[in-house]
């Protein structure tokens, strides 16, 4: 850090990383904490942790996305938070994100009551299945940034996400056996 | 559509991108801004009283990174500011207060 250009270009850098990426984080921790206020909090530990480190980040990223670097920063954070408060993640429905959903109205009251099953199903799953599909799912991210983002290898992240959408499957599966069963008595 | 599809298209739905309160950004620039402050008064403290002896370099060498990077907090919010002012011309007005803020910074290291 001896140079002023180069101070310059870090805080360019900075604010794009911020200005492209501050919904992906929000949005991450939305889904991984369950609630707004405890969101922005860890939105808000998350940059100025980013803040702190970037200079490293940058040099040690070689040129590649600086996304997963972030998101495994927000990761680490939300686990201290469960860690010292003793929480269990939850994953919340019943607010912004499903009703904001680019979808029609007709489709969106039919796929609702489905939507609150996977919901469900997704908090029942472990809590590393449930971080890589709220990274595919809500942040777009492909199986190289979430491997780099939870520190796993591409391939054993490919094998997390498709066993974690097999469960999913098999718990809808087994509801759905279970309310035609329902329906026959 | 296959039972993966499926549940790949509920979770779309049901993982739609959430967007941060406008609160969030005030609060987040104000923490930068914070921590810009911090370090440049343990800056000055040290300019005052340790400059000749190099035992004490090391922690204020740390606060002249990180004021150097929380003074990129002001960009954010500068530019934000003039962005604000200046919605009808966009990039422009925010380059203009990038090149501004990169002034400032220049010529606060070099005084």
């Amino acid at each position: 850090m001896n140079d002023v250009a180069d101070k310059q270009r870090l805080d360019r850098d900075f604010t794009e990383l911020y200005r492209a990426h501050l919904r992906d984080v929000y949005s991450y921790a939305y889904y991984r904490i369950g609630n707004h206020h405890d969101a922005e909090d860890l939105t808000e530990q998350t940059f100025l942790q980013a803040y702190r480190h970037f200079d490293r980040a940058q040099r040690e990223s070689k040129g590649r996305p600086l996304r997963p670097w972030l998101i495994r920063i927000a990761h680490n954070l939300a686990a201290n938070y469960y860690r010292d408060r003793s929480r269990r993640p939850v994953t919340q429905l019943d607010d912004a994100a499903v009703i904001s959903a680019p979808h029609g109205t007709e489709e969106m009251v039919e796929g609702r009551e489905e939507v609150k099953e996977v919901l469900r199903g997704v908090s029942e799953l472990p809590d590393d299945r449930r971080e890589a599909l709220i990274m595919r799912f809500a942040l777009d991210m492909d199986n190289r940034e979430i491997a780099r983002a939870l520190g796993r290898s591409e391939g054993a992240t490919k094998v997390l996400i498709h066993r974690a959408i097999r469960q999913l499957e098999q718990g809808l599966e087994e509801e759905s056996a279970g309310d035609e069963a329902g329906v026959e008595q | 559509m296959s039972d993966a599809e499926r549940v790949e298209r509920l979770l779309k739905m049901a993982f739609a991108p959430v967007e941060p309160p406008e609160a969030l950004s005030d609060r987040l620039e104000r923490g930068l801004t914070e921590m810009a402050d911090a370090a440049a008064d343990e800056l000055s403290e040290w300019e005052l009283s340790a400059m000749s002896d190099p035992r004490n370099w090391v922690r204020p060498a740390a606060a002249v990174v990180v004021g150097s990077m929380a003074a990129g907090g002001l960009v954010l919010v500068r530019a934000r500011q003039q962005q604000k002012k200046r919605q009808g011309s966009g990039l422009r007005a925010l380059e203009r207060s990038l090149r501004d803020v990169a002034d400032d910074l220049e010529k606060r290291l070099r005084g």
